[in-house]
């Protein structure tokens, strides 16, 4: 790790930490999960190429899995969690099979579909899934602990958040990443220097999903609630949105992305009823304006003005 | 089983068969020469309803002339569209089409909200086809089949300009070999606006005839771009024959579908986009892989 990632962890860390002081638990919360959520697109997107306009699936799998056994069986939120992972992974291995037999837009239209389509199931399967009530009274369990307030919630699923972190930056790091990005760049050489390309996009995909489920299942729990809002096509717009305005290919742009779109949604809750407005037209100003998203940007205006002091 | 009922749902399946269609004929032919792939069609879809609405409600102009108008409306706000900013993004990998129509989404679709409210507005059917006539032992709506024989007769139409005009010859080589259109030294560039304002105009006629059928909603058109997507991925964008037939094969075979079981006929259609996906990933009509 070089001392400008150190740096940066160090920064993360501390924000992570502060977050609840600062804003309200609640939508510290939010934040905090979304972020992981954005990070898990950026996961597949920017280093594997492949746009999934269907993470909600995975996101909202995990939630209602999560949900279901939290409730059901009472469990700690961490194991309900692992089921919840658990459940997304086994979602993003079919799902993932199927989309990765097509590539670029093709794969988006893909994912897109087959989560509207879970979004379908889930709302017709009212026995499991509650229709339209969703689950509700989700339990917040951790024994010897009382996790029940937001804010307590929010520290003691922090570490949680932080190994899925870990885990996605590990998956970049390591040379399985590196085949990954190669395959996004240009797939027939790597294909030819003998590497199993579908393999290798399939794992991506089923870690993604795992990653998404992660984040879903603490939000649903979190929330104590799981809707059908989680399996949305809107949930996952929104997830592309936040790791596109962040910067796609920097893993932690998502969740820059993240912040950013929920502190102003937040603040637009007084003011409107339909945030697309907004959102829809940032999204149209980063395709437009800076297609690299805001955190490349920044870092290039910042070597600028360090370029410009140091010239004197 | 009963006849009456099964005739019944297939008709049904053919209504949705119909906008599938004109939906997925647009997609492919702005992604043909554009492309870009527009998520925005559902929204236009709801803007062409919408145009025919506020046509009656403002102007008192009716069903008829609105079939003219209202695509015609949608299709000059497409051209601006077009010129201010799908014009940017053209050459990129189309991805960033997707991200940019998208975001046009969200926005037209919350600003009607805005302006509208979620709540549906009706639309009456036109009185010379409000009567129903009978199919076996039960009734069917005239309108319903009129939309059927619209949507048909304009498909026919699109395909006729499509095979036997100078146009319709650029589009064809473009949709189906787009480099190599380029390559052999036609402009393809000077029938991009014309052609892009020519898909939104199929996709706001999709929705002027939906008006009577479907409260006109903001969000009318949000899940059937999804299930048009997935049309286009069973039939393969780079034909135009292609996306017609599919729209009406899926529509039929999803409401055949549902009578063994209502709730699912919405999971068929994706059902079935897995099935091509094994069987023959290039989707039914396409003949190559497309990126």
């Amino acid at each position: 790790m070089r001392r400008r990632d150190l740096a940066f962890l160090a920064l993360g860390i501390v924000v992570a930490l502060a977050l609840p002081r600062v804003l309200y638990s609640a939508l510290a919360l939010r934040i905090l999960l979304w972020a992981l959520f954005a990070v898990s697109v950026d996961l597949l997107l920017g280093y594997g190429g492949m746009l999934s306009f269907g993470h909600a699936a995975f996101w909202g799998g995990g939630g209602y899995a999560a949900a279901l056994l939290a409730k059901t069986f009472e469990l700690p939120f961490p194991l309900a969690a692992l089921g919840g992972i658990a459940c997304a992974m086994l979602l993003a291995a079919p799902i993932g099979y199927l989309a990765i037999r097509r590539r670029g837009i093709y794969l988006a239209m893909v994912t897109l579909a087959f989560a509207q389509m879970l979004f379908y199931v889930a709302n017709e399967w009212r026995g499991l899934t509650g229709g339209e009530n969703g689950v509700q009274g989700v339990p917040k369990i951790l024994p010897g602990l009382s996790v029940g307030r937001t804010a307590d919630f929010y520290y003691a699923a922090l570490p949680l958040v932080l190994v899925g972190l870990f885990v996605a930056y590990r998956i970049v790091h390591s040379p399985f990443g590196h085949v990954l990005v190669s395959i996004r760049d240009n797939e027939a050489r790597a294909q030819a220097l003998g590497y199993p390309t579908q393999r290798y996009k399939l794992i991506a995909f089923v870690l993604s999903g795992g990653i998404a489920g992660l984040a879903g299942s603490l939000y649903a729990i979190g929330n104590s609630f799981a809707s059908l809002d989680l399996l949305h096509w809107t949930t996952s717009g929104s997830a592309v949105l936040m790791t596109v305005l962040g910067g796609m290919g920097t893993l932690w742009g998502g969740a820059v992305g993240a912040a950013i779109v929920l502190l102003l949604e937040d603040s637009l809750s007084s003011v409107t009823e339909a945030p697309g407005v907004v959102t829809g037209a940032i999204l149209i100003a980063i395709v437009l304006g800076f297609r690299r998203g805001l955190l490349p940007e920044a870092g290039r205006a910042i070597e600028w003005v360090a370029l410009r002091r140091r010239g004197g | 089983m009963d006849l009456g009922y099964l005739s019944v749902q297939l008709f049904n399946g053919l209504v949705n068969g119909a906008f599938y269609a004109l939906l997925s004929l647009g997609l492919a032919i702005i992604f043909g020469v554009l492309g870009v792939v527009n998520f925005a069609h559902g929204a236009v879809y709801m803007l062409g309803a919408f145009a025919a609405y506020l046509l009656l409600q403002q102007v008192g102009i009716g069903f008829w002339p609105a079939l003219l108008l209202a695509p015609l409306g949608v299709a000059l706000l497409g051209v601006i569209v077009e010129r201010l900013l799908l014009r940017r993004v053209y050459g990129l990998d189309p991805l960033y089409g997707f991200l940019l129509t998208y975001g046009l989404t969200l926005f037209i679709q919350d600003a009607m909200r805005l302006r509208f409210g979620i709540q549906g507005q009706p639309y009456p059917t036109p009185t010379e086809l409000s009567a129903s006539v009978s199919l076996g032992v039960v009734g069917y709506p005239v309108y319903r089949l009129f939309v059927i024989a619209f949507s048909i007769a304009m498909c026919a139409a699109v395909w006729f300009l499509i095979e036997r005009t100078r146009l319709g010859m650029v589009v064809r080589a473009a949709t189906e070999r787009g480099e190599l259109t380029r390559a052999l030294g036609i402009d393809v560039d000077r029938w991009v606006t014309a052609v892009f304002a020519f898909g939104i105009a199929l996709a706001a006629l999709a929705g002027v005839l939906a008006a009577p059928m479907r409260n006109v909603a903001p969000l009318m058109g949000s899940e059937l771009i999804i299930l048009t997507f997935a049309v286009v991925v069973i039939g393969g964008m780079g034909s135009i024959v292609g996306a017609v037939a599919a729209g009406f094969l899926i529509g039929a075979l999803a409401s055949l579908g549902a009578v063994w079981s209502p709730a699912l006929e919405n999971v068929i259609v994706f059902a079935l986009m897995a099935v091509v996906l094994l069987v023959r990933p290039a989707g039914l009509f396409g003949a190559r892989e497309a990126t």
